[in-house]
């Protein structure tokens, strides 16, 4: 009935702020902790919705804005933020995301980090290595916010030094679990790997029974200043950051891997994320060249498991229609596998939940594919949810779905194929245990 | 910032920069009071985070409709903040009133809208002369202040509702309850404890809150307040322009619980409603006793931290663990007054921490010093606490089993000794 009416207004948005994404990236990298430079309530809220996901600690500092740092600006508290992390954390890595606040009061940060080191060069302090990202929420999504952190993390810290044989890859938004099946995959490959964010174990740890004030893991300093020098970039998108144009970059943005084959020539591979065989054999083609060896048995036993599953299962899924929606890198994969495997995607670039909801009802989908926010509208149409990516909010394991590679899809396989079936079954008047 | 001997605590300060804190702002405040207002709309004129982080946050239920759980958001981008938001916002407001028809419009102001200076008060007046239904502006730009001071920005939109419209008929003894927001449908257990006391409720604040009863809540004769940090000042305004007595509660435990209701039938002077209110109480007093002592036998010696929102709160969890045989060694708030420190004070054992706007390497230490079993917080201290091996219980906005009233006693004994007693602890010790 409305599906031909647009609203000025965002409607039960999909897209979350850029100081997220930028607070994802700084805790994939060792030592660090996030500081949001503008009010307290961004902090809060970012840290409640990433812990409700990972449930895990995540600590993200706020320079807390007051009235009076609006008006007169806000480098008295950045220098006394900047002063408390290092009491507290004493952090290798302090990384500042600005926020819609900040941006606007024309907040010079750079300027503030400058401040902040030259009155403390010569008393002794350790000073750690300042990241700043440029963030405001009204530039873009949290996609945005992640990869020009990257790039920002990237630019600031990559040299030329000594050549290295090792691949840098840049997974941008990906699980834990897929971060580690990366670096095992590179392994096997015999390729020496540096990846960036790693987030793997800092947002997925162990059991610790310490509380560490910053959890070990990530991407240390002294890797990504190797990035310059490795034999080659490989990294995972198709939108990146160029979602939303700045007006100030027009049209010139970048993406992390494409500053380092230009400013430092490293060659670099963008390809889709690797959801699928045909996505994922792109990937281990690539590995393939970089590293003169074929593609370990392992992994090509993968493949073959995978094809195998799909030959089984195929007529449960071909025909099917799926409303999928999540950041546009993760989206279009994902909607390029379920084509892969026979099923029809609806995927509205930039639509926000009401509108997906909206669009259902002429689409009739059989089930709904991506964060947990979307469960209301696969709870009123009666279907299944298939709940991958970021956030979700009413399970537990998502830093362990693993959704990339050969590996990674026969995970996503099996949960469209079982939804489908336990759907069917179900709804059947006939509880039957065979298929 | 914190102790056991200290004198008073300093509460009200703004939390350090830097610190990792677990409060939030201005519009986190006003957002989480008057979101389980129902039947109106919820929008923020503000980039997209705000609105997104606030979406269907609490567990706040509704009897009708469920406006509140929808997320509506002006979305600013770049353009809008040079050149200004106002058009995009008036046009956002009537399309969403074309679409939902509802009673009243509450129209959130954020950071940057505090800055760009778009004149939302004046949208606000030309919609509701073109619609002819309250468009409400809240003024809530996070930096100026903590969530405590969104607390009174929230009180101030919603007194503007009261008195606007009366109903053609109020009970005499009729109460108004404020700061219960239905989470896990408690207002609805409370509901049924006060028609038991032939009390009506009149306008419930902001729980499963309708804006006609919100318009006519000056009829009532009474305001009962629990969540005093949130409500206090509506309470007051009421008072000063209507005349309204007000009095504090707790509906957590089954002491606070009793009192609130006996408290309403003594301001009533009803010896007829104060019967039926000990009948009550005798009632599920003798119903809950063996349940709980059976829990008290178990839980005897463990020890707990407690860690929420509003320091009156953690007085009654206090007072509940202590039924169950639990030992309060932690008790803070993020937004208790220098009072509340002081009856908490007097409440606790000597040697409990009392601490105010605490952070996760404080808190974390003060557990370990005190050997906590189990800490009661908010859904951001859940890892924190188990990371280091703690149980925990969920007393936030996002709990999904009742835990105030009697029945809540129970929910709350259940909690309490399924985190303390799972077996998985063996695996985290030693």
């Amino acid at each position: 009935m409305l599906s031909n009416k647009t609203y000025t207004s965002t409607r039960n948005s999909c897209k979350l702020c850029a100081p997220l994404g930028a607070s994802l990236v700084f805790k994939g990298i060792e030592g660090c902790v996030p500081l949001i430079h503008g009010s307290q309530g961004c902090a809060t809220y970012i840290r409640r919705y990433m812990i409700s996901h990972y449930k895990e600690p995540v600590d993200i500092a706020s320079s807390n804005f007051s009235e009076e740092s609006t008006v007169f600006g806000g480098s008295k508290n950045f220098i006394t933020g900047i002063e408390n992390i290092i009491k507290q954390y004493k952090p290798k890595v302090i990384g500042i995301a600005s926020t819609c606040l900040s941006e606007t009061i024309g907040e010079d940060i750079p300027g503030h980090i400058r401040h902040y080191k030259e009155s403390h060069e010569t008393d002794g302090t350790l000073i750690p290595t300042f990241i700043n990202a440029s963030t405001p929420s009204y530039c873009g999504s949290h996609a945005d916010g992640f990869h020009n952190t990257v790039l920002a993390t990237v630019k600031t810290l990559a040299k030329n030094n000594t050549a290295t044989d090792a691949i840098t890859i840049l997974p941008g938004l990906v699980t834990p679990a897929d971060i580690r099946y990366l670096k095992e995959l590179m392994a096997d490959f015999g390729l020496k790997l540096i990846l960036f964010p790693d987030f793997s174990e800092t947002l997925d740890n162990e059991y610790t029974s310490e509380y560490q004030l910053i959890p070990t893991g990530g991407t240390p300093i002294s890797e990504i200043e190797r990035m310059g020098d490795t034999k080659a970039v490989i990294e995972f998108g198709s939108m990146f950051n160029k979602g939303t144009q700045r007006m100030k970059d027009a049209g010139n943005t970048q993406t992390a891997g494409e500053w380092l084959e230009t400013t430092h020539y490293v060659p670099n591979n963008q390809m889709p994320m690797p959801i699928g065989i045909e996505a994922s054999d792109r990937l281990m083609e690539t590995l393939k060249k970089l590293s003169g060896s074929e593609i370990p048995e392992k992994h090509r036993k993968e493949r073959g498991r995978l094809v195998d599953s799909y030959v089984d299962a195929h007529k449960y899924v071909f025909g099917k229609k799926a409303l999928i929606y999540g950041e546009e890198d993760f989206a279009s994969a994902l909607a390029d596998w379920l084509r892969e495997i026979g099923v029809e995607p609806l995927w509205i670039k930039g639509a926000d939940f009401e509108t997906l909801k909206e669009k259902a009802v002429d689409f009739k989908p059989d089930f709904v594919m991506g964060n947990s926010k979307g469960y209301y509208i696969a709870r009123e149409r009666k279907i299944p949810l298939i709940r991958i990516g970021f956030p979700i909010h009413d399970r537990f394991g998502a830093s362990r779905i693993n959704q990339i590679g050969y590996r990674g899809t026969q995970q996503l396989f099996d949960m469209v194929v079982n939804a489908l079936i336990e759907y069917k079954q179900e709804n059947s008047p006939i509880g039957y245990k065979y298929i | 910032m914190a102790g056991a001997n200290e004198r008073t605590i300093d509460c009200n300060k703004a939390s350090l920069a830097g610190s990792v804190s677990q409060r939030a702002c201005v519009f986190c405040g006003s957002r989480v009071v008057l979101y389980p207002i129902v039947d109106a709309l919820h929008i923020i004129h503000g980039p997209i985070g705000c609105a997104a982080y606030t979406w269907d946050i609490r567990g706040s239920l509704s009897s009708g409709p469920e406006l509140h759980r929808l997320s509506y958001c002006t979305d600013l981008q770049e353009r809008d903040v040079i050149f200004g938001g106002e058009p995009k916002l008036y046009k956002s407001i009537i399309e969403l009133i074309d679409l939902h028809k509802p009673k009243a419009a509450f129209i959130y102001t954020t950071c940057i809208v505090g800055v760009i200076g778009d004149d939302v008060e004046q949208i606000c007046r030309t919609v509701e002369k073109e619609k002819g239904i309250p468009i409400i502006p809240v003024q809530a730009p996070g930096f100026q202040g903590s969530k405590k001071d969104g607390y009174k920005v929230a009180c101030e939109a919603i007194f503007t509702l009261v008195g606007t419209k009366s109903k053609p008929f109020t009970p005499a003894k009729s109460i108004n309850i404020l700061g219960d927001f239905n989470l896990a449908g408690e207002l609805w257990i409370l509901l049924e404890y006060y028609k038991k006391m032939g009390v009506h409720v009149n306008a419930t604040i902001t729980g499963d809150g309708r804006v006609d009863d919100i318009c006519n809540a000056h009829n009532a004769a009474l305001n009962v307040v629990q969540c005093s940090g949130s409500m206090n000042y509506l309470a007051k305004m009421m008072k000063d322009e209507y005349n309204i007595p007000s009095m504090r509660v707790s509906y957590f435990g089954i002491e606070d619980m009793s009192d609130a209701l006996y408290d309403v039938a003594r301001f009533f002077k009803d010896d007829d409603m104060m019967a039926k209110a000990r009948e009550l109480v005798k009632e599920e007093f003798a119903r809950l006793m063996p349940e709980l002592t059976w829990y008290k036998e178990r839980l005897t010696g463990k020890k707990a931290a407690i860690y929420v929102g509003g320091a009156f709160k953690a007085i009654s969890l206090v007072k509940a663990l202590r039924l169950i045989g639990v030992e309060s060694v932690i008790v803070g708030s993020q937004t208790g007054t220098t009072e509340d420190y002081e009856l908490i004070k007097q409440l606790c054992d000597e040697g409990t921490i009392i601490v105010d706007d605490s952070n996760p390497v404080e808190l974390s230490h003060f557990v370990k010093e005190k050997k906590a079993d189990i800490f009661i917080g908010g859904v951001k201290e859940r890892p924190i606490a188990h990371k280091i091996g703690l149980g925990f219980c969920d007393h936030n906005h996002e709990r999904k089993e009742p835990l105030a009233g009697y029945e809540g006693m129970i929910n709350f004994a259940k909690e309490i000794y399924a985190t303390a007693m799972s077996p998985v602890w063996k695996f985290t010790k030693g």
